[in-house]
């Protein structure tokens, strides 16, 4: 009987492990969360993206001369206390929040999937590792935690994406895991083990494509508590530094004036709920796209 | 097993864990960028101060003679002496602790009364129209800031609608507390609520689902009764473990919403000492937060396995 290599095993192993991708270019259209998501996201993002165009006035320049306006066909929104534009504010917040909350997820999710997939799959003393740390790091509550090491580190965004990756890989470490003890008793792990595949091939070749979905439609949930937490360090004055835009410091500032100028605390919060809703209904709908049929 | 093991075993298993976040208290002060006590003090203290400061905190010490007297201080409920206070750091964390604990508990009360009926009525209504409302609730629920929902019911109910509830601090006596709580706990209560309500509407599904409820629906049972006494009995099982691992973003949301209302509880404390650099007071609410988030942890345990003994053999 002729002997099968690993390489020649590999095909097959593939074709018995995509499970979860097909059907989603035909279905993504019909799922009404996904699309809403993509629609609400979307206009987030181009009104960041094009801010110097939908914008007529520079987010930090001040105009003592005309503070505290209401709305107006000159600033639509406003202006705060030190005459600047609340729109353009607004605007050049997303592009601020939306870039630390996107760059603050990735760290995480490459450190607590891998990770995972090392204590899932070795099990034993690595596991009992991981779920140490893991249990550390859940016993803290997130914003204290969080809070508490931007203080120990110092303000700013290159400390925030610090604290985020000490906090945030738990999370991602817990889905992984628990996703590769199931998916490690499967017939394509054990038929790649049994033709000799390294571990690092069943790992990241066959194991990581098969658990990943998870991990990525918690990664959109979690740049929604990414945001919740850069807005509020910056409501706290720990987040993001005056003078950049940040709809966390505008909340801050405006609650002063809650009883006179009640927009200025009510504009900044409804954009981080409108984009919050956007990446919520964009992770239900991959949840349901993606779920295995 | 029986009960007295499982929590034994429980205990014995909290040990590490308990250990590792003082290890990770500990750590902190090391994170602080350059020379900790010079950071900390600020340009204006003199070098004196600063050396002052360095040897009482062991800084000039090796890391492990660091650790053993860092314990040994905590394992005798001395969490260092505040630097702005003057007075013990745990001492300033007692006083303000019964605000903090009233807040998690009145927040955690409106959060059930919110939840259950919502989730009751979504799962007695499954895939219809009353479920696609109260299931769009964690999806919206979710993406609002609390402090930002705080400052809206602060706008709402404390400068209008006939000014109903005081804006901010902590009344006096029973009544004025409580008065003063009502919107700080409504705000955390709206934050964990869509949590809660996920949960115990799949609970109640799987259990209205279950073969005794068709055993009580056949008995002819009415569709309340099977609710009241059967279902929703059950699921109270669920929502204990749901608020136990929960408690870490019920007492994270309380720090932040503490600040909106201007109520002396340890948040408060730990947000005003990080402006005045008061690190032994930063570390003693961090490490008091996070023991009492693992003693919650063990407490939901215990209830789980009492109210379920399955728990105990699994």
């Amino acid at each position: 009987m002729s002997s099968i290599t690993a390489d020649e095993l590999e095909p097959f192993i593939e074709e018995t492990a995509v499970e979860h991708r097909r059907g989603f270019r035909h279905r993504w259209y019909r799922t009404p969360s996904f699309v809403a998501g993509v629609v609400i996201l979307g206009i987030v993002v181009l009104a960041a993206l094009a801010a110097p165009l939908i914008t007529k006035y520079n987010p930090t320049s001040q105009d003592l001369l005309s503070t505290l306006q209401g709305p107006s066909a000159r600033h639509w929104l406003g202006t705060d206390d030190l005459g600047r534009d609340v729109w353009s504010r607004l605007v050049y917040g997303a592009r601020t929040d939306l870039r630390v909350a996107f760059l603050a997820v990735v760290l995480p999710f490459i450190i607590g999937t891998v990770l995972g997939l090392l204590a899932g799959y070795y099990g034993g003393l690595t596991d009992t590792f991981a779920s140490f740390f893991v249990n550390i790091v859940v016993a803290f509550p997130f914003y204290v935690l969080i809070i508490a090491l931007v203080f120990a580190l110092g303000s700013g965004t290159r400390n925030i994406y610090i604290a985020i990756t000490i906090v945030g890989w738990v999370s991602y470490t817990r889905i992984i895991r628990g996703e590769v003890l199931v998916a490690k008793r499967r017939d394509y792990v054990l038929a790649a083990k049994s033709g000799g595949l390294s571990d690092f091939r069943i790992l990241f070749r066959h194991l990581l494509p098969n658990v990943i979905t998870q991990a990525v439609i918690f990664a959109c949930s979690d740049i929604v508590l990414d945001i919740l937490a850069i807005v509020t360090l910056g409501y706290l004055g720990l987040g993001v530094q005056p003078p950049t835009p940040d709809w966390g410091n505008m909340i801050a500032s405006g609650q002063t004036y809650l009883t006179t100028h009640w927009q200025l605390s009510t504009f900044p919060g409804i954009a981080v709920v409108f984009t919050a809703l956007g990446l919520s209904l964009l992770a239900d709908g991959l949840a349901d796209l993606l779920r295995p049929e | 097993m029986t009960l007295g093991e499982y929590v034994g075993r429980r205990l014995l298993q909290m040990i590490p864990v308990i250990l590792g976040v003082t290890v990770l208290v500990f750590f902190m002060i090391h994170l602080v960028p350059g020379d900790p006590a010079r950071t900390i003090l600020g340009n204006q203290a003199t070098p004196a101060r600063v050396a002052l400061v360095r040897h009482a905190w062991g800084l000039d010490r090796p890391l492990y003679v660091q650790y053993w007297k860092f314990m040994g201080r905590v394992a005798h409920g001395n969490l260092g002496d505040s630097l702005f206070y003057g007075v013990s750091a745990g001492h300033l964390v007692l006083q303000r602790l019964p605000v903090t604990l009233w807040l998690i508990i009145l927040s955690a009360i409106f959060a059930v009364c919110i939840a259950v009926p919502l989730a009751a009525v979504a799962a007695t209504k499954a895939d219809r129209a009353p479920d696609h409302v109260v299931r769009a609730v964690p999806l919206v629920g979710l993406g609002f800031p609390a402090f930002w929902v705080g400052i809206v019911l602060l706008l709402i109910f404390g400068l209008h609608a006939g000014r109903l509830f005081p804006v901010g601090g902590y009344g006096s006596g029973f009544f004025g507390h409580l008065h003063s709580m009502i919107l700080p706990a409504l705000t955390v209560a709206l934050g964990l609520a869509p949590i809660l309500i996920r949960s115990l509407r799949a609970s109640l599904l799987e259990v209205l689902e279950s073969e005794y409820v068709t055993t009580a629906r056949s008995k002819g049972i009415s569709e309340k009764r099977v609710m009241r006494k059967h279902a929703l009995r059950n699921a109270i099982i669920s929502t204990v473990s749901v608020l136990g691992v929960n408690i870490g973003y019920l007492v994270g949301g309380t720090l932040v919403i503490e600040q909106v209302f201007a109520l002396p509880g340890i948040g408060q404390l730990m947000i005003n000492s990080i402006f005045q650099r008061d690190f032994p007071v930063v570390q003693a609410v961090t490490l008091v937060f996070a023991v009492m988030v693992v003693l919650v942890y063990l407490l939901t345990d215990v209830a789980h396995a009492l109210l379920d003994p399955r728990v105990r053999f699994e």
